[in-house]
Order: structure tokens, then C-alpha cells, then sequence
């Protein structure tokens, strides 16, 4: 295997690996907050793919510019499925709300089926195809687009939720939700709107998604599994954990399979879950959280 | 399902079959092999439907004849054409094409092979999903171009469920062969060519198992300026005068809208399906799949996707073409008796329609 070849496949890992983690960031966050294993993140992925597709297709809208719609729209999405479905569970999150959100992702697929059919569609945006050399290696536009965006969604969470009060009652409640609740934190407005973030990433991870893949209504499946197993790894609760942990196995797995086999690759992924969760049972970056 | 639901449409609109109005009946399979015998044995079993239609891929064709085969119906099928089909001992079982699919890619071969010596390629690149029905005709198609002194400077097989396909797209752009072969369906074969393009690989001949067949959904996928020069095997297509293709196309395009060129192969097939059966129920004038089984394994049918009949196993003994994407359309380029053009080699660069 030439030296160009791997650096190439690195640097694609690399890039592909930040629009992983943006997509992941929602569902860590989801679980950190809430106790709540959304299954149907996938789903929102995709929700958010076609909310930017449609707006490509029809308004000729970029899906970058896109997403001042889409984020806002799923986030509102978020927030009612939350207050409606999930708000109310009050033993038993982790078991039940897999039940609940596997729904929400049936049901997402029967209406995006409805209205889209299973035909396979892409954003096939102008700037698609382009790319630029460094060193004999093609960086791809969108990939680095990608990447930069995803960094820079995942820095103005940790923004949200380092520098705001917002995100310190955010935070208490991952670290204890009935000991948040103690002292004052409304728990219930705090993960209703966690939901909801994790919707608009979610949104804005689909946009990113839909334009280096085809996709159709029941392109979820073959997302959640990477998904769950990139925040397992990178500490379930942890936000920063799930993106770095999104770099690094993604691009694990690209330079596994130019250098060994696309096969090998696959199976090293579920290698490196193994090792990691003996190793480190919390992850890469995982807090071991206090329940009441 | 549209093609099944505009062949019924037709038929009903000329009286039947038999007198007897056709009413079709859908069941989702959800691409499961545990639903679609659900599914078939809940239709014949519990409904008692006259005459069951393959599903779509081998891989439910396979179980989904099975419960035919205990039954006693005939399995009249559109696309499953791996071997594992048809080396069952099972005598329901026919593929309604013209050639069974695990044969399918060899045509390009034998187009490759019809350049004059000294313009052929040197080099080529495998790539092909970890597909039982894929990957033995990516290997037929690389036995055959070896054998003929095209090396092989890569190969590749990949599962469907990696998160990216750019990285085995850019080791077959940087082994620089002369010709890439894929053994891939529309997502990959689209994401393989969008690699490509960015890397400013281009091959003198690209030819993937499925994808560029699929009209709209290709051509908007990888850019109306990129498909110039890929080839695909197809049994069917809008353009050709066979038997009942020019009202099947009309009677699509009015019951469901678009053009001849956005229908994709997977509908000619699914028509196929209904010509064969009705053709079969017209001769025997029987509705008794007995019967039927038997005129099945005797007669010569015509098709939308042109003449054949089918040996003891069921497979298919006519010739499926070679198509490629040529000034903007997809046209036969082999075999020479049927082709309207001699077709592109070496492939135009990305971002020309080929004139």
C-alpha cells in the first residue's frame, strides 16, 4: 500500500469522521440528559436530509443556508415529541424510551415513504465533485465543508453549554437528575429542549449526510448501529467524547480498508468496541455519572 | 409494483386473462426473507390468489419459491438471478429475462473484447460488494478478461454497510487501471464515480452490475455531464422494439407520469413477469399452475426484454445487451446485431456528455 494511498484514506476518515460526530453529538446528548437511548436519532438524520433535499430540489436553496429552516424546524419537532412522549417516563427511561423512539423512527419512515417513495435521492449540489490538491492528496470540498461545519456546530454547543446558565442546569442534570431537580432546576423545560437540540443537530448532520450519500426513508437503519457505537465509545454522555471518538474510529476504519480489506475494517470496529469497553468500560472520554 | 399494476391494467383492458379480470394483491416484504415466506404463504395458503409474482433480488427469491414449490404454483420471477436460484431441483422456478443474472456482466466482456487488439486495455480494477449474487459475477467477468491478458491491479470486496465507499474508490484510483468493474448497486456504484471525479481518475472503461440502469435516480445522483461511457448489462430498455414495449411505455408514463428514459430496468423486468404468465395461460387455456409449470418449461415467450424460453432449471437461454451512456442516454452498444452505436472507448472525461 503506497503512502499516498493512506494519508488520502486518513485524511477522508478524518473528514467524514466530523460529520459523524455532529450526528452523534444528539444522541449523547440525549442520553446524557435525559436517560433516554434514542434509537430513532438515525431517523431525525434522515428527517433532516430531506427537509434540506426538498429545499435544494424545489428553492434551490444551498443546504448549508438550509439549515437556518431545518435546524429550527426539527428542533420545534424535538421539543413536541419530547413533551408528548417522552416527558412522561418516569421509570425505566433507558428501556422504555428505546420502544418509544424505535416508534418515532417507524413512523418517520412510513411518512417520509409516503411522501418520498423508497427511490434513492442525494443533494447533488454545484460543488459537489470539487476538489483541491495538497501534497498528492484530493481534499474533496464538501468532506472539508463538512468537517469545518460539524467543529463549528460542536463548538457553539459547548458554548451553550460551558458559558450559559442554560448549560450548567443542562449539565447538573446529566450529572444527577433528581439532585438537579432538588435544587431548583426545572429538569423537564431543561431536557425538552435538550431533545430539541439534539434534533437540530441532528438536522444539520442530515443535511451534511445527504450530500455524500444517497439516501432513502429507510437509510436509518444503516446509520444508528455507527452511531451508537461511535457514543459508546466515546462515553456515552460525553458530547466532546462522541466526536473525537467519531474521528478517530471512522478514520480507523478507512485506513483498515485500503490497507488491509474493507472486510477487516468492519470487524475492527466491533474489535475496537470490545477492547475499548474492557479496557475503559466508560469510554474514551466517559464520566462515571452519580444516581440518586 | 407499478410495472405489475400497469401489465394488469393492460391485460384487464383487453378482456383478461381468460375472461377472468386480473385483480393484483401487494405485500410489503420489508427486503426480509422471514416476511416475504410469511407474505407468500399467507397469500396462497389464507387469500388462495390464483398465481403468485417474484419479489425482487435473490435473495428473496430463494425462500419466496420455496413456498411455491410446496404449493405447486409457478414462480415466475423478475431478478433473481444467481445460481443459488436456480440449483435447488426446484421445476416452478423461471427467471423472466433474457439471460439469468449471474451471467449478466460477461457481455461487457465480450464488448471489451471486441476492440481491435491493439486498443484494448492492459489493466483493470474489482470492486464488488460481499454479495452472494455480486460478487461470482464480478469473478466470472474477471476470470474471463484475465484470460485474455487484462491484468488485474486490484480487487476488492467490500461489505455494504461501511460508512463511506471513498476509500476503495481511491485505492482503485490510485492503481490507475485501464477499466474498473463493480460489483455494486445504485448507492455505491454512484459514490465509486463521485470518488473518481474528485480524484480525476479516469478510466477508459467503467462498468457497474446495477445503478446506471436506474434512469432519473443515476443520472441526478452523479451529474447529467458524468454518465458518458459507463456501461451496464441491462434486459431491458425504452428504445427497443420488442414485443409490447411501445404500449407498456405509453401505458407507464400515463398511469404514472416521467419520460421513457426515467423508467428503470427493474420495471421492463417486472412486466416481463405478466407477459411470460399470460403467454402460458393463453396457450394452455388453463388457470391450473400444473399446467401452467409445464408450458412454462416448453414455450418460447415474447417479452418486452425480447424472446426467450427457459431450460429444465428455469434460467433463461437469450442474451442480455450491454447498455452504455452515450450523448446523454443509455444505448445498446453490444451485442453488434442489436446495437445502434459502436459505443464510447476510451470513456470521455468526467464532465462531457460523450460528443
Amino acid at each position: 500500500v503506497n503512502g499516498g494511498l493512506l494519508l488520502g484514506a486518513a485524511v477522508l476518515g478524518l473528514l467524514l469522521g466530523g460529520v459523524y460526530g455532529l450526528m452523534a453529538s444528539g444522541l449523547a446528548l440525549t442520553f446524557g440528559v435525559m436517560r433516554v437511548i434514542n434509537v430513532g436519532h438515525s431517523a431525525f438524520v434522515i428527517c433532516g436530509a430531506y427537509l434540506s433535499y426538498e429545499l435544494f430540489v424545489r428553492l434551490h436553496v444551498d443546504p448549508f443556508l438550509g439549515l437556518l429552516i431545518t435546524m429550527p424546524l426539527m428542533f420545534i419537532i424535538g421539543v413536541i415529541l419530547e413533551v408528548i412522549f417522552l416527558q412522561h417516563l418516569k421509570e425505566d427511561r433507558e428501556q422504555f424510551s428505546v420502544l418509544i423512539t424505535w416508534a418515532f423512527a417507524l413512523g418517520a419512515e412510513g411518512v417520509l415513504g409516503y411522501f418520498f417513495g423508497t427511490q434513492l435521492v442525494q443533494i447533488s449540489v454545484s460543488y459537489g465533485n470539487a476538489s483541491f490538491a495538497i501534497g498528492g492528496v484530493q481534499i474533496v470540498y464538501i468532506y472539508l465543508y463538512g468537517f469545518l461545519f460539524g467543529a463549528l456546530l460542536m463548538g457553539l454547543l459547548a458554548l451553550l453549554l460551558h458559558r450559559t446558565t442554560f448549560g450548567a442546569a443542562l449539565r447538573a442534570t446529566v450529572l444527577n437528575r433528581q439532585a438537579a431537580q432538588l435544587i431548583g432546576i426545572d429538569v423537564a423545560r431543561v431536557t425538552a429542549i435538550a431533545f430539541g437540540i439534539a434534533a437540530a443537530m441532528a438536522a444539520a448532520g442530515g443535511a451534511l449526510y445527504g450530500m455524500l450519500s444517497t439516501f432513502n426513508p429507510g437509510s436509518w437503519y444503516d446509520l444508528i448501529g455507527d452511531l451508537l457505537i461511535i457514543i459508546v465509545l466515546g462515553g456515552f454522555t460525553s458530547i466532546r467524547g462522541a466526536f473525537l471518538s467519531s474521528l478517530i474510529v471512522i478514520m480507523f476504519q478507512e485506513v483498515l480498508s485500503v490497507m488491509i480489506s474493507p472486510t477487516w475494517s468492519d470487524l475492527s470496529f466491533f474489535l475496537l468496541l470490545a477492547i475499548v469497553l474492557i479496557v475503559r468500560p466508560n469510554g474514551f472520554f466517559g464520566i462515571r455519572a452519580r444516581e440518586a | 409494483m407499478q410495472a405489475y399494476t400497469v401489465w394488469a391494467d393492460n391485460v384487464n383492458a383487453s378482456g383478461g386473462l381468460l375472461g377472468h379480470k386480473v385483480e393484483m394483491r401487494f405485500v410489503n416484504d420489508a427486503s426480509s426473507t422471514s416476511q416475504v415466506v410469511t407474505n407468500y404463504t399467507t397469500l396462497i395458503s389464507h387469500d388462495h390468489v390464483n398465481f403468485v409474482f417474484g419479489p425482487f433480488s435473490s435473495l428473496l427469491t430463494i425462500p419466496a419459491s420455496e413456498v411455491a414449490a410446496r404449493y405447486g404454483y409457478a414462480f415466475v420471477e423478475p431478478s433473481g438471478g444467481s445460481e443459488a436460484v436456480f440449483n435447488r431441483g426446484l421445476t416452478n422456478v423461471f427467471e423472466a429475462e433474457p439471460q439469468a443474472g449471474f451471467q449478466d456482466m460477461l457481455t461487457f466482456g465480450d464488448w471489451l473484447l471486441s476492440l481491435p487488439k491493439s486498443e484494448r486495455p492492459k489493466t483493470a480494477a474489482y470492486a464488488t460488494e460481499d454479495d452472494p449474487f455480486l460478487a461470482p459475477e464480478v469473478a466470472a467477468l474477471q476470470t474471463k478478461l484475465q484470460n485474455a491478458g487484462i491484468k488485474t491491479v486490484y480487487h476488492s470486496v467490500y461489505p455494504i454497510e461501511l460508512p463511506s465507499y471513498a476509500p476503495i474508490a481511491l485505492a482503485v484510483a490510485k492503481s490507475k487501471a485501464q477499466v474498473v468493474v463493480l460489483g455494486a448497486n445504485l448507492p455505491d456504484s454512484t459514490a465509486f464515480v463521485q470518488t473518481f471525479i474528485q480524484q480525476h481518475y479516469n478510466p477508459k472503461a467503467i462498468v457497474s452490475a446495477a445503478g446506471p440502469d436506474q434512469g432519473a435516480q443515476w443520472v441526478k445522483a452523479v451529474g447529467a455531464n458524468n454518465t458518458a461511457g459507463i456501461a451496464v448489462p441491462l434486459g431491458w430498455l425504452p428504445t427497443s422494439n420488442t414485443f409490447g414495449n411501445k404500449n407498456f411505455i405509453s401505458s407507464y408514463i400515463k398511469k404514472y407520469g416521467g419520460t421513457a428514459s426515467t423508467m428503470t430496468v427493474d420495471s421492463g423486468e417486472a412486466y416481463s413477469v405478466g407477459q411470460v404468465l399470460q403467454q402460458a395461460i393463453n396457450y394452455t387455456h388453463s388457470l391450473s399452475n400444473k399446467t401452467i409449470i409445464a408450458a412454462l418449461h416448453k414455450l418460447t415467450f415474447k417479452t418486452v426484454q425480447g424472446n426467450f424460453s427457459f431450460n429444465k432449471k428455469g434460467i433463461p437461454n437469450g442474451h442480455v445487451f450491454l447498455g452504455q451512456w452515450v450523448h446523454g442516454s443509455l444505448q445498446v452498444v453490444y451485442p453488434p446485431s442489436l446495437a445502434k452505436t459502436k459505443g464510447l472507448y476510451p470513456k470521455p472525461v468526467w464532465g462531457t456528455k460523450g460528443s
